[in-house]
């Protein structure tokens, strides 16, 4: 095993950490201000990819593609705020995990419908194609390179629009008090559409990126929005920092276990298939680490809420 | 009519027409419906085991597909075993009794229901729901990854596993066995309903507090009642592995303990028929859908989603009005 290989595999992990945290950060948004399980998240993901495959072959573009993308997942959000989700803030977590789950089978089935049952293939832009030298003769993927800084930007951006703007305050008082600021004035029908549209917007933009690496299909959402919630339990649930933090420790922890597990298990058994039992474990370790941080932490590592 | 009166015979309508199902089926030889009602039955058996937590217990479980896989997996690896004739673990054979099977799918869907039920019912809410489905995706991936008995592709039982005095071959068998399992766990259910431990488990639900006030600890009935409920659906999930001749990760999916919540919520959450009712919707509605178009679920989820929106009380409750007390 070669430096290099490590450091690539380590990148690779914080990659798709990040693009978890902005899965993530929608999610525990929605939980934090508005109380509601959304397991109809994994569906904007889904949307923003679909819209950014279709309008990029159309257009030729990738970058119109990824600001459709975005958008449609936004105004998808909102519609969905404003038509169902809304009805269900007052409601038992159990009434909010089936309507979500009811919207989840509405949205792939309508997907599939409108697309086809065929994976869109959508690729990279030709300006982040092909790969960048790091030092020491090793080489990495521009594309990947450039995920890692769009998740960084949001990141950013995210915490400049919590704490510095006004939008950040409304959002953080309706996290510790909702009837207050509802008192005061605050248009808290408007800023929960908002800030369910500002969630599906990050799914959809990191559905679109993550979209030109695998490919465009009717339910890819689904096994990412169980890691982001795997994500925002481990971090607590509500917080973007936990968010953040949850996000690269799931990311790069699974992404280096399916890499030196398998690895490890052949040098410590010869069994013939100790490979695949590495790989297998593997593949449980970031729910290992789920159950654990529960078990020790139950309200995640950074609670929201006291 | 009352509305107790209403929902007893509707219960009855139910009972007897799972039932009459099959029966009419073989008259009219459409075996197929055969087949139909005894999904119904074994779907309705696993919703019975979850309505226990969920209903009565309120406790959300996002992740019954473990128990139900389990005991699929244990009808498959036990009739593997016995069909290659090398011995598991610990030396024991295989065996092809569904006698024996049933037994060993609860024990163990039981034991593994203590050990998550233990670490689970430390936390509440949102994150006793994401926590029971953490050890659900565990159980996919690791089934997924584990290539002894077929990962990825699963497991085929080459010969449906035996019951003494009946030819399991034949899907009229196959039905009787899971109609007589679905009875049992049906008069289980009401008597654990009925007695003390229901009292209390369905007070826990509303009121912990005062319950641990009055000297009851709601840790304990809790966790028993999520044992019971574990092992009734795993015993469903050796059934329906039984059934179709084939044991699969999908069986652990996500996916299925999220359909077995809406079993419990389509029929009517807490009420002894809720089950039995929401399999049958669900299995209708796959077949009657299914056979219009291949987007039947895009109906299902606008059929749910109105349910949860406009009619909480499930199709029970349209029809035999809401329970005042629950």
């Amino acid at each position: 095993m070669s430096l290099a290989l490590f450091i690539e595999q380590l990148l690779n992990g914080v990659q798709f950490g990040l693009m978890l945290f902005l899965m993530a950060a929608g999610l525990t948004l929605v939980f934090g201000v508005m109380g509601l399980i959304n397991l109809a998240h994994g569906s904007l993901y889904m949307i923003g990819a679909f819209i950014c495959a279709g309008v990029a072959a159309a257009t030729g573009n990738f970058w119109i593609g990824l600001a459709a993308g975005v958008a449609a997942a936004a105004a998808a959000g909102a519609i969905i705020e404003m038509t169902v989700i809304r009805r269900l803030y007052d409601r038992d977590h159990l009434d909010q995990v089936l309507a979500t789950f009811a919207l989840i089978l509405i949205l792939s089935e309508g997907t599939s419908m409108l697309f086809g049952p065929f994976p869109l293939y959508l690729s990279r832009p030709d300006s982040l194609a092909g790969t960048v030298h790091l030092g020491f003769g090793f080489n990495y993927s521009l594309y990947r390179l450039a995920l890692i800084g769009f998740g960084i930007a949001v990141a950013v951006g995210m915490w400049l629009l919590i704490t510095r703007t006004q939008l950040g305050v409304r959002i953080r008082a309706g996290e510790s008090d909702r009837e207050m600021i509802a008192a005061l004035g605050v248009n808290i029908k408007a800023l929960y559409t908002v800030v369910f549209a500002l969630g599906a917007a990050l799914a959809g933009l990191a559905g679109a990126l993550v979209g030109s690496i695998q490919s465009v299909q009717v339910g890819m959402g689904e096994p990412v929005l169980i890691l982001a919630f795997v994500v925002i339990v481990i971090g607590g649930i509500g917080s973007i920092k936990g968010a953040l933090v949850g996000a690269l420790l799931v990311g790069v922890i699974d992404t280096m276990g399916r890499f030196l597990l398998p690895r490890l298990f052949d040098l410590l058994f010869d069994a013939g298939r100790a490979t695949d039992i590495g790989a297998a474990i593997a593949s449980m370790l970031i729910y290992m680490l789920m159950a654990l941080v529960l078990i020790l932490r139950p309200k995640g590592l950074f609670p929201a809420h006291g | 009519m009352d509305e107790s009166r209403k929902e007893f015979w509707l219960n009855a309508v139910l009972l007897v027409g799972l039932f009459a199902t099959p029966v009419i089926a073989m008259m009219i030889d459409e075996p197929f419906y055969v087949t139909l009602a005894t999904r119904v039955a074994i779907f309705a058996l696993a919703a019975v085991g979850l309505n226990l937590a969920l209903g009565l217990g309120g406790m959300v479980s996002f992740g019954h597909a473990l128990y139900f896989g389990l005991g699929g997996y244990v009808a498959g690896i036990m009739a593997h075993h016995a069909f290659s004739g090398m011995p598991m673990v610990f030396g024991l054979s295989g065996s092809d009794q569904m006698l024996a099977i049933w037994p060993v799918a609860m024990l163990l869907s039981g034991l593994v229901a203590l050990v998550v039920g233990v670490l689970s019912l430390r936390t509440s809410g949102i994150f006793f729901i994401m926590i029971t489905l953490a050890f659900a995706q565990m159980a996919y991936y690791f089934a997924i990854g584990w290539p002894t008995y077929g990962g990825e592709d699963g497991l085929p039982i080459l010969v449906r596993n035996q019951f003494p005095g009946l030819n399991t071959l034949q899907t009229w068998h196959m039905f009787l066995l899971a109609y007589g399992a679905l009875v049992i766990a049906l008069a289980v259910f009401a008597m654990l309903r009925n007695a003390r431990f229901g009292a209390a488990l369905m007070a826990i639900r509303q009121n912990p507090e005062r319950v641990a006030a009055v000297g009851i600890s709601p840790f304990g009935i809790k966790l028993a009642a999520f044992v019971i409920s574990g092992m009734i659906t795993g015993l469903a999930g050796a059934m329906m592995a039984d059934l179709n001749r084939f044991v699969s990760p999908s069986m652990l999916s996500w996916h299925v303990s999220g359909e077995l919540i809406v079993i419990c919520i389509l029929g009517g959450v807490g009420r002894l028929f809720g089950p039995l009712a929401g399999a049958a919707i669900f299995v209708g509605f796959e077949v009657i859908f299914g056979g219009l178009t291949q987007h039947w679920q895009f109906w299902l989820g606008l059929v749910l989603l109105a349910v949860v929106l406009f009619a909480r009380g499930g199709v029970i409750g349209i029809i035999a009005g809401r329970e005042r007390h629950g």
